[in-house]
């Protein structure tokens, strides 16, 4: 007997009659071959797929190309005396079934594949005078060596319906015209790349804006990042002297500071720095200033104020992440910089800094990611605010907040979603191109 | 004459030691009070007497219990104790299935071997790219085409939304995972355990401290979030979470009436949060370290 590979073209070449009609009749090879109540249920998948296709999914597909042209209109009742409106098309919601059936006929391929080649298997098997597993014996496996798919298929269910579809749907948004600009929200139509010239597009309106909220992004995103790390660490690095007394209090202090919710301190910091709020009051009582400092209402000021902020926000973190790490710098290597002759800065560049960096470059990339589509501390400090007359970016959005904007309060769904999309490919970018290189993605199992 | 140069130079030494000291201590006492200041400051604000947003001085005048009475009994324009049972109701369903699918992923992915698991890992991170407010959109409108957006359904629709993608949140369990020795699975596998006896009775009590964590950071987080559940709710004031109801007190028809009692309210939530940080705080430092390790 050849050793031939199971999969779906060796199934339907070398299969039997019953693993060949499988291939039309999914589940049928498992109902021949006593896996009676596996096979009834893929074949019931079918049956189910087959009947929403006749029903719902057909119909949505064949509506996809256009999505939708008929208008909602109002019609004189003459036997009832009203006016009655007859059902026009939804583009959004024809968008979204459309979507959702292309899921539904991937899904389908799938088991399809599945099924083919345990049929074979299962062919292969009984033509070996091999034992067939039973019910009992596969849901014992399920809770064996099968565990992961126990443990694995809600929780990749979820992803699926409410991360992966949702994505899919709003990329797709992406080529279309539904924005609140011309009335495009009821009904609208495919944009090929329209939008995307738009946005990248400099000399336009859009496009100046993107070119703009970019820029700050990235500015705002290497200093939120390495401030917060550098200070941090040297924070911890003083907390963790050896001649520092208290070292729990003072690290309590300020692990308090986060320990309350983050929309709340982000909050009150928005209401405190108003022009007339607490700080500014202060700072007056004190004679320190005449006239309010401009904290939200002028765009470098408020710049400003906002990665001062995060500081606060972020430096507690980071303490608290680094400082089991920092403890795991060999105590050699200080030593015999000590021996040299380094002083602490140069203890601090040339050792300490090295050493954090290449243990946490994976920690570094998540949290520059963290920040580039950090929403909190700017929606809730300044509101991506100022914001200049005829513009929908404020002088502190960011590319999430802007789409935040774009998509919610403004409705121009399309040009959130090429926001959300432009995010993702820079973020993609950055990421590949350190991520890949760290020594902790190579050698995953490396310590395993 | 050379002793006396010695203990000259050590005097110098402990002395240079002791300001050295002294000038730390009042560094950390500095930052101490910055970052302090806005919780103290919020805390006197929800005992203050004087109404409004903004008034002339920086400590308050007089002191009242009455923002907090004012919370919990006037349930006419913001009923805080309906939020505050609508939060708790979500954070309890949210955390059992989090945590279940947290751990569930992150065990499956660090001791179990499978095709599907290193192109789920590349999943997780690629999706992890795309700014969270993307799919919220989207998310709105498949709950609403499943009639999760009207009157009680919405606790379901946002239950769902909190608990759904949990599954992709798996490194920093997976971290604490890897660093469970699997010679202690093998033994017990040896012995006739199956995975799942592994998982559930060797892996789950040794992996205490992160389960704990688990069970907390989801715990904590529909108490914290307040722009999905504003998405989700628009205006079905009788299903706000308690996120939303402090956003709502800051915005500009109720600051004035409602501002003290924003104070108070942030106060009462942050109180448990807070503890429970506090209490979690170190299996996050001991789960990070697992993390990064390697």
């Amino acid at each position: 007997m050849e050793n031939r590979q199971i999969n779906v073209r060796n199934a339907i070449r070398y299969g039997d009659l019953y693993t060949k009609l499988s291939a039309v009749v999914m589940g049928l090879g498992m109902i021949v071959r006593k896996q009676i109540v596996k096979g009834i249920a893929i074949l019931l998948c079918e049956i189910a797929f087959l009947f929403y296709m006749i029903n719902t999914g057909i119909a949505s597909l064949s509506l996809m190309p256009s999505l939708g042209d008929r208008v909602q209109e109002k019609v004189w009742n003459e036997a009832k005396q009203i006016y009655e409106y007859t059902a026009g098309d939804n583009s959004q919601q024809i968008l979204l079934a459309g979507v959702v059936t292309l899921f539904v006929i991937a899904a389908i391929i799938t088991l399809w594949i599945l099924q083919m080649r345990h049929a074979y298997k299962l062919q292969k098997m009984s033509e070996e005078g091999k034992h067939i597993p039973s019910m009992k014996e596969d849901i014992r496996a399920l809770f064996d060596k099968n565990l992961h798919i126990t443990l694995m298929s809600l929780p990749c269910l979820g992803i699926l319906i409410f991360n992966i579809v949702p994505l899919v749907y709003m990329i797709s948004m992406a080529f279309t015209t539904y924005s609140k600009e011309g009335e495009h929200l009821v009904l609208f139509d495919w944009d090929g790349l329209n939008q995307f010239g738009r946005v990248l597009n400099m000399n336009g309106n859009i496009g100046r804006q993107f070119w703009h909220v970019l820029g700050w992004t990235v500015v705002w995103a290497i200093f939120a990042t390495f401030l917060n790390y550098i200070l941090g660490m040297i924070l911890a690095m003083i907390i963790n002297r050896k001649d520092t007394k208290g070292k729990a209090f003072w690290r309590f202090c300020f692990v308090l500071s986060i320990a309350v919710p983050q929309f709340v301190t982000l909050m009150i910091m928005n209401i405190m720095l108003q022009p007339s709020g607490a700080v500014n009051v202060l700072l007056k009582n004190l004679g320190w200033i005449s006239s309010p400092l401009p904290f939200w209402t002028n765009a470098t000021w408020a710049r400003i104020t906002i990665i001062v902020i995060n500081l606060w926000v972020g430096i507690p973190y980071t303490m608290l992440q680094v400082t089991g790490i920092l403890q795991n710098i060999p105590a050699e290597l200080y030593e015999a910089a000590k021996m040299d002759g380094a002083g602490p800065v140069k203890i601090f560049f040339r050792i300490t800094l090295p050493y954090m960096l290449f243990v946490t470059t994976p920690y570094l990339i998540a949290s520059f990611v963290g920040n580039i589509n950090n929403f909190n501390v700017i929606y809730l400090l300044s509101g991506g605010g100022p914001t200049y007359v005829g513009d929908t970016a404020g002088q502190t959005d960011l590319l999430v907040t802007w789409l935040y904007k774009l998509t919610i309060d403004q409705q121009y769904y399309n040009l959130g979603a090429v926001i959300g999309i432009m995010t993702f490919v820079i973020l993609t970018v950055i990421t590949l191109i350190t991520y890949r290189n760290s020594s902790s993605y190579k050698n995953e199992e490396a310590f395993m | 004459m050379s002793t006396v140069k010695v203990t000259g130079k050590k005097n110098r030494q402990s002395t240079r030691k002791l300001t050295v000291n002294i000038l730390v201590h009042l560094f950390l006492a500095v930052l101490a009070v910055i970052w302090l200041l806005p919780i103290f400051w919020i805390v006197l604000t929800s005992f203050r007497a004087e109404p409004g947003a903004y008034t002339n001085t920086f400590l308050p005048q007089g002191y009242t219990l009455n923002n907090y009475v004012k919370l919990l009994t006037d349930r006419n324009v913001l009923n805080f104790p309906k939020m505050f049972g609508n939060t708790l109701i979500i954070a309890i369903c949210c955390c059992i299935f989090s945590t279940f699918f947290v751990l569930s992923v992150a065990y499956s992915l660090s001791r179990m071997r499978f095709a599907f698991r290193k192109p789920y890992m590349n999943l997780a991170m690629i999706l992890g790219l795309f700014p969270g407010f993307m799919t919220m959109v989207a998310q709105y409108f498949i709950l609403k085409a499943m009639g999760l957006t009207e009157g009680s359904a919405i606790r379901f629709g946002l239950i769902i939304v909190y608990s759904a993608c949990t599954g992709l949140g798996f490194q920093i369990a997976k971290g604490y995972f890897d660093t469970i020795p699997r010679s202690i699975d093998e033994a017990a596998i040896i012995d006739g355990a199956t995975q799942w006896q592994v998982f559930t009775r060797i892996t789950m009590p040794l992996a205490k401290p992160i389960v704990i964590y688990t069970v907390m950071t989801s715990f904590i987080a529909p108490w914290v979030d307040f722009i999905f559940a504003k998405v989700i709710c628009r205006a079905n004031a009788d299903q706000f979470t308690v996120a939303i109801g402090l956003w709502n007190m800051l915005q500009k028809e109720y600051i004035y009436q409602w501002y003290t009692c924003f104070a108070a309210g942030a106060v009462l939530i942050s109180i448990p949060i807070a503890a429970l940080f506090l209490y979690m705080q170190r299996f996050y430092v001991e789960g990070m370290g697992g993390a990064v390790k390697g």
